[in-house]
């Protein structure tokens, strides 16, 4: 696989496929926002989705959760199913129309997270196969404990898959949630190179990292804008 | 290892990759699946040999497809509601089947229970199959799985199916007979076309998973007596 093209079973796509992966409290949901309302500004075609959000799906998850009834496997398995259903319904018919697709979490976290648990790596990964490569990937560097912190305050409690409890880490909740946390952004920091991630430094102010976001985008429009008039392409090569 | 082991007692057998962190887990007891459409007599069957395992001394757990605590409501919901796409569905599936797994299946075996499946990945992978998803990666997906001891195939012709299925319902249903496929506006050709493409699935399975194929054509106490014999030949050969 070179170059950007989006490709996966279904071949390329005309679209773009734009994601933010990171820990919570990484500040990627805040900036891929951000770029969702600078791309509508241009007037582009944009759909945002996040993870774990498929309305089928969520009942039988989140009843799940409730009742701590998930293993390793059917995690995983529920969050394919909810990825699948976004998969098939929106982001690839979305892709195939050539909209701009952004993804809060894409497949990383998927293999983040369920490799941490304790699934096979070669097992997921084939799960996820039919799953197109995204144009760009901006993953949100920061260090676990500031990350931790932000999602800290104002919050008197974590909930039990959140924070890893059913790996048996620790009894104490921010004990295991941290440990949780670090293993996560091992497995994110694995994966910088072999999925070409776009490391962005979280610690920056939300500003700096925006305008990052927006230079790497910016040289995607440019088939969108040609038809548009001069003064957007102004406005893109500015990232206003 | 062997000396933590009882009598009897053995590692499970998975597929593929999936849950690593169980595989060393020792059991006693057995796995039989009985495979076939709607109409093949599966349940029937299900039912008779379990009464008579049960009748031998054995102690035994049904299970099936859409028994799990964790999905088996969602999927009828999401049945009802929006139409899901094909990999959706089938990893609903396939998450009803691992819970089932984990909670029911693998816990009646350590205990020495013989666990009687009424359908299992093989549906769940011919269904999927012939609504275009690729073979491998089904059977990566379900790599997961516990491989059972048995496996046995009711192969009923469609025409006898769709017989049996209209004497007993006075309809058909829509997925079993590939209504969501759009392969012919003829419900009775589409039913008939349906269950070709399944049984042709099976067939390509019967090798690779061990498949005892039964010829279901026949009367209940005809398949129930080949069927029954072959689980106590096994059984007794322990």
């Amino acid at each position: 696989m070179t170059g950007n093209p989006a490709r996966g079973e279904g071949g390329r796509v005309p679209g773009k496929l734009i994601v933010v992966e990171g820990v919570d409290g990484s500040g990627k949901s805040t900036q891929i926002r951000l770029l969702e309302k600078w791309l509508e500004r241009l007037g582009l075609r944009v759909f945002f989705t996040e993870w774990n959000s498929s309305e089928a799906v969520r009942e039988i998850t989140s009843g799940g959760k409730k009742k701590e009834l998930l293993t390793p496997t059917t995690f995983s398995l529920l969050h394919a199913t909810d990825f699948a259903d976004r998969y098939e319904r929106k982001i690839y018919p979305l892709l195939r129309a050539n909209y701009i697709v952004l993804c809060d979490r894409y497949i990383y976290t998927a293999y983040a997270r369920d490799i941490v648990r304790g699934c096979q790596p070669g097992w997921v990964k084939k799960v996820y196969s039919f799953a197109l490569k995204p144009d760009t990937t901006f993953y949100f560097r920061v260090p676990v404990e500031t990350a931790m912190n932000r999602i800290l305050t104002g919050r008197s409690r974590l909930k039990f898959y959140e924070a890893g409890m059913d790996l048996n880490l620790s009894s104490d909740s921010y004990e295991s949630y941290r440990i949780f946390q670090g293993r996560i952004v091992e497995q994110y920091e694995s994966m910088v190179r072999r999925e070409r991630f776009t490391v962005i430094d979280a610690t920056q102010n939300i500003e700096t990292q925006q305008r990052l976001l927006r230079e790497k985008v910016a040289p995607m429009l440019t088939p969108y804008l040609i038809k548009k008039k001069a003064g957007n392409v102004e406005a893109v090569e500015h990232g206003r | 290892m062997a000396a933590e082991m009882q009598a009897g007692s053995r590692c499970m057998n998975f597929y593929g990759d999936g849950i690593a962190y169980l595989r060393d887990l020792p059991v006693r007891g057995r796995f039989i699946v009985i495979e076939g459409p709607d109409g093949s007599g599966r349940s029937t069957q299900v039912e008779a040999l379990t009464s008579r395992l049960e009748s031998d001394g054995h102690a035994v757990l049904n299970t099936g497809l859409k028994r799990s605590e964790l999905v088996a409501k969602g999927i009828l919901r999401a049945k009802q509601s929006t139409p899901l796409g094909n990999k959706t569905m089938t990893l609903m599936y396939a998450a009803d089947l691992a819970d089932q797994i984990e909670h029911k299946i693998i816990p009646a075996l350590e205990a020495g229970t013989i666990v009687v499946a009424d359908r299992y990945i093989f549906t769940l992978m011919a269904r999927s199959a012939v609504r275009g998803l690729g073979r491998k990666w089904l059977s990566s997906l379900f790599g997961f799985a516990l491989v059972p001891d048995m496996v046995f195939y009711l192969d009923v012709t469609p025409s006898e199916l769709f017989y049996r299925a209209f004497q007993k319902y006075s309809a058909l249903d829509y997925y079993e007979s590939g209504a969501d496929m759009g392969v012919s506006g003829d419900l009775y050709e589409s039913f008939i076309i349906y269950q070709k493409r399944i049984a042709t699935q099976f067939r390509q399975m019967e090798k690779s998973y061990s498949m005892i194929r039964i010829d279901g054509n026949k009367t209940i106490e005809e398949v129930g007596a080949e069927l029954q014999e072959k689980v106590g030949t096994f059984l007794g050969a322990l």
